[in-house]
């Protein structure tokens, strides 16, 4: 039992590794030039294959061990400049790493990806392979080498060590690859199988005498070899002879080897269903996360300051200086209080990353939708370094695809029709990310066409979500694209256009406690700027008093508060109360209603004021406002969940701790508009104010 | 002693469970010891928006949310001030394969028994204010009645939110 979870444990490193690895593949190959590759990152590439392969090897992923040893050898050959890179190199090795991508996939869900999945991209990598080196690569059927300019015979004498399986090395895929040279035949030699009872079954025993028929070069023999070199005697020798007549001398002996070969390939499908049965356990998440020995450093330096501080503090209240212990224990406690705010920063630190990797993934989307569509476009990146919170960054990554894959379908034109438009024929996606008050903001800038605010109106208008009558400035406009259910594209695409996009996008960054914006001009281009907390464990609160109880708002939702007199407040049809505030009526609402709260104390204290104090709030572009007794401090508070103990309440987002040590909730403005029902109040308002 | 008298006592003791003990309402009511976190004294109570009457809101437990039942509430008994002997009890639930912390406001805490669980009478059909998916049974002790509580279902998470039950009545 222990020793499942040892080797789920060892396996959730093994997928983590090769995930990043296939990361690191998978932006050198978008980095590689074509024809000359930059050798570096070429390494870089081959590296990080190599180990996948090793790792899968060696934990009996062999689908994943077997794939990647095709993608490494041509690797190898790129990086001995035995091969040049072409376009078709590069697209097979992008679907390599896709293909790798979902068998780990699968495993990690506890499945056994079937060979079926893989095996036309395996042949294609063959294909390639089989091309001599440095060639045109366009050959489609595998392995057939057209007129056998030298047809040479060669014998090869393959005497692997005991341990080759061990090593994640499987003599049939060298096999394999030497078929892919010419005509094969295999002997092998079982004289040093020993006796049953004390044969291993992960050992290899056998000896193979291989004759090929092939026109390949000696050189390109050896390289099958390449990797099993140090693990096995290989002799290879070349005679030149009748063709036909050995073929007939070894067809019997290489029909006697099918028994084997077929029963090492059941042994394969056993060893991976065990292994199945080891994953199916271990199928929960639980994510990690690296940190930067800075980060680690700096928040032991800060524990050390912490220890010395404490030892300060004992000593004064200890009276060992004489006569100064109120003095000595105030410094102290100072001294303390910015340790603690240091600590919880550096704290805090561990969870942030920098956004520079999930940005990466958007070269390869790029890529592969500019490849899609016929559009020529450039992507920049900028403040990849700007950091933000694992949770935070995880949940931004659909809703930025889908900003970028918007921006390709539909806000970069056609080559043609960017140059009619006079602009230069490569469209320009830009992503940033950089701090602005507090906040992270991340943003999407393309130089398309723009929101054709046109059809969208129109589109609002006969999906019945603006009344035709009503006047909408451009801004109103540009955001009715974040409507449920609503989409221009004429044509639905597999990219984007099904309707079910921008409100999911909005949503997704309302549900971070963040804000997305939009604006756009005509021809020439829209930026969508995403504003989002630099973290989820700690908010900016503004703080406000309801009877006797503190409730805090995250200043992000509050757009302003004001000071409104009695009669400022018009009562409609119904039981709506609005405020006009400037050119716009929003609907009212005292808070300690709309928390149905049981107060026992009077509200004679804020009708003794002159005003009442109306906090305005806005999510989702719907603006209310809240009335509170009274406006407290700002600070930062620490969000704790009510679901722990007890179960989410409609309208909090949690709850935090003061300095006074009690309790005090925390509100999530998008769940409490939804909990007031606000489109009912709403369509009450229009009727007044029509 | 005997051998097989050690040995009768022993087995008396592993079915036996320690309970600790609390008034309210005039009458004796057990919990298990081993849920049991702690005794707090009375503190300030945040209220919970949208609560249940018998919550009267959460507490600070050492940086942790916990919320707090008050147990005359929920039983249907009659309010009582909250005095000097008032008592929170920090008990541990489990629920739906979920723990959570929850604290009783109970009118004193009592004694520590050691109770055997096979010996509990169950709850009469009628009788007692308390209605009886909260109670496990009935002990004697001393000829005092106990009440043994099932704390798990104290604490109500199944009723769903329902946002829109709250509609606009502002």
């Amino acid at each position: 039992m222990s020793d499942d979870m040892d080797m789920s444990e060892i396996h959730d490193i093994f997928y983590e590794e090769s995930y990043e690895g296939l990361d690191v593949m998978e932006s050198g190959l978008l980095g590689l030039g074509i024809g000359q590759p930059d050798l570096e990152i070429v390494n870089n590439i081959f590296r990080a294959a190599h180990s996948i392969k090793g790792g899968a090897a060696t934990f009996g992923f062999l689908p994943i061990s077997k794939f990647t040893h095709g993608v490494e050898t041509l690797l190898d050959q790129v990086r001995a400049q035995e091969r040049s890179v072409s376009e078709d190199v590069i697209e097979v090795l992008l679907e390599s790493v896709d293909c790798i991508r979902r068998m780990l996939d699968m495993f990690k869900a506890g499945n056994v990806p079937d060979e079926a999945s893989s095996i036309e991209l395996k042949q294609r990598i063959d294909t390639i392979l089989a091309l001599p080196s440095g060639g045109a690569m366009k050959a489609a059927s595998n392995g057939e080498v057209s007129e056998p300019a030298e047809l040479k015979q060669w014998t090869i004498q393959f005497s692997p060590s005991v341990d080759i399986l061990k090593t994640g090395n499987e003599p049939l895929r060298i096999f394999n690859e030497l078929r892919a040279l010419g005509e094969l035949k295999i002997v092998s030699d079982i004289s040093k199988l020993p006796d049953i009872r004390i044969m291993e079954a992960d050992s290899c025993y056998t000896q193979w005498i291989l004759i090929l028929d092939t026109d390949a070069e000696r050189k390109r023999i050896e390289e099958v070899f390449d990797w099993v070199s140090d693990q096995a005697d290989i002799m290879i020798e070349c005679k030149e002879s009748d063709i036909a007549n050995s073929q007939a001398q070894t067809t019997p002996i290489a029909a006697a080897l099918e028994l084997p070969s077929s029963e090492a390939e059941s042994a394969v499908a056993v060893g991976a269903s065990s292994s199945n049965g080891k994953n199916s356990s271990s199928t929960k998440e639980s994510g990690s996360i690296r940190v930067s020995i800075d980060k680690i450093d700096a928040l032991l330096n800060l524990v050390g300051e912490l220890v010395i501080t404490q030892s300060m503090l004992a000593r004064h209240a200890d009276g060992a200086v004489a006569g100064s212990e109120a003095q000595g224990l105030k410094d102290g406690l100072l001294v303390l209080e910015r340790h603690t705010r240091e600590l919880q920063e550096s704290a805090m630190q561990i969870r942030m990353l920098p956004i520079g990797a999930s940005f990466s993934r958007f070269k390869r989307l790029v890529r592969d939708l500019s490849q899609k569509t016929g559009k020529k476009v450039e992507l920049k990146l900028s403040g990849e370094n700007t950091e933000l919170d694992k949770t935070v960054l995880e949940k931004m990554s659909d809703p930025l695809v889908h900003l970028v894959r918007n921006s390709l379908d539909h806000g970069i034109e056609k080559p043609e029709d960017r140059l009619t438009a006079g602009k230069p024929e490569t469209g320009t996606l830009h992503l940033s990310a950089y701090h602005e008050g507090g906040n992270i903001v991340i943003q999407v800038d393309d130089d398309g066409a723009g929101l054709n605010r046109q059809r969208i109106l129109a589109k609002a208008i006969e999906k019945g979500i603006v009344s035709p009558s009503e006047q909408l400035s451009d801004d109103q406009i540009n955001n009715l694209i974040f409507q449920a259910g609503f989409s221009t594209a004429e044509a639905v695409s597999d990219l984007s256009g099904r309707g079910v996009g921008m409100d999911v996008v909005r949503r997704n960054i309302n549900d971070l406690g963040g804000r997305i914006e939009v604006s756009s001009r005509e021809g020439k281009g829209s930026r969508f700027k995403i504003r989002l907390p630099l973290t989820l464990a700690i908010l900016d609160g503004q703080l406000v008093k309801l009877g006797s109880d503190v409730y805090i708002f995250s200043l992000l939702s509050i757009v302003e508060t004001v000071l409104v007199s009695p009669g400022e407040v018009r009562k409609v049809v119904g039981n709506g109360n609005v405020y006009r505030l400037r050119d716009d009526y929003i609907p009212v609402v005292r808070l300690r209603d709309a928390f149905k709260l049981r107060c026992k104390d009077s509200i004679k204290t804020y009708l003794e004021r002159d005003g009442e104090l109306l906090v305005v709030v806005e999510s989702d572009g719907q603006r209310i406002g809240l009335f509170v007794d009274e406006l407290l401090d700002q600070q930062q508070v620490v969000i704790k969940s009510l679901e722990e103990n007890y179960k989410p309440v409609a309208g909090l987002a949690g709850a935090t701790i003061l300095g006074d040590g009690n309790v005090a909730m925390i509100i999530d403005v998008p769940s409490l508009i939804k909990t007031l029902d606000i489109a009912a109040i709403t369509s009450k308002i229009e009727d007044f104010a029509a | 002693m005997s051998h097989a008298d050690i040995m009768a006592g022993s087995n008396a003791e592993a079915d036996s469970k320690q309970y600790l003990t609390f008034y309210l309402n005039g009458e004796e009511y057990g919990v298990e010891i081993l849920r049991v976190q702690g005794i707090q004294g009375w503190d300030t109570v945040t209220p919970i928006p949208h609560s249940p009457e018998y919550i009267l809101g959460v507490m600070n437990l050492r940086g942790a949310i916990v919320p707090i039942i008050d147990l005359r509430k929920r039983f249907n008994m009659p309010d009582m001030d909250i005095g000097k002997t008032t008592v929170i009890i920090v008990v541990n639930t489990h629920n739906d394969g979920e723990s959570r912390t929850i604290g009783m406001v109970t009118d004193a805490v009592s004694e520590v028994y050691s109770i055997d669980e096979n010996a509990l009478q169950p709850l009469p059909d009628f009788g007692g204010s308390v209605s009886s998916e909260f109670v496990k049974g009935l002990s004697t002790i001393e000829d005092k009645m106990l009440i043994l509580l099932d704390i798990d279902r104290l604490l109500d998470i199944r009723d769903k939110l329902a946002p829109n039950s709250q509609s606009s009545a502002a």
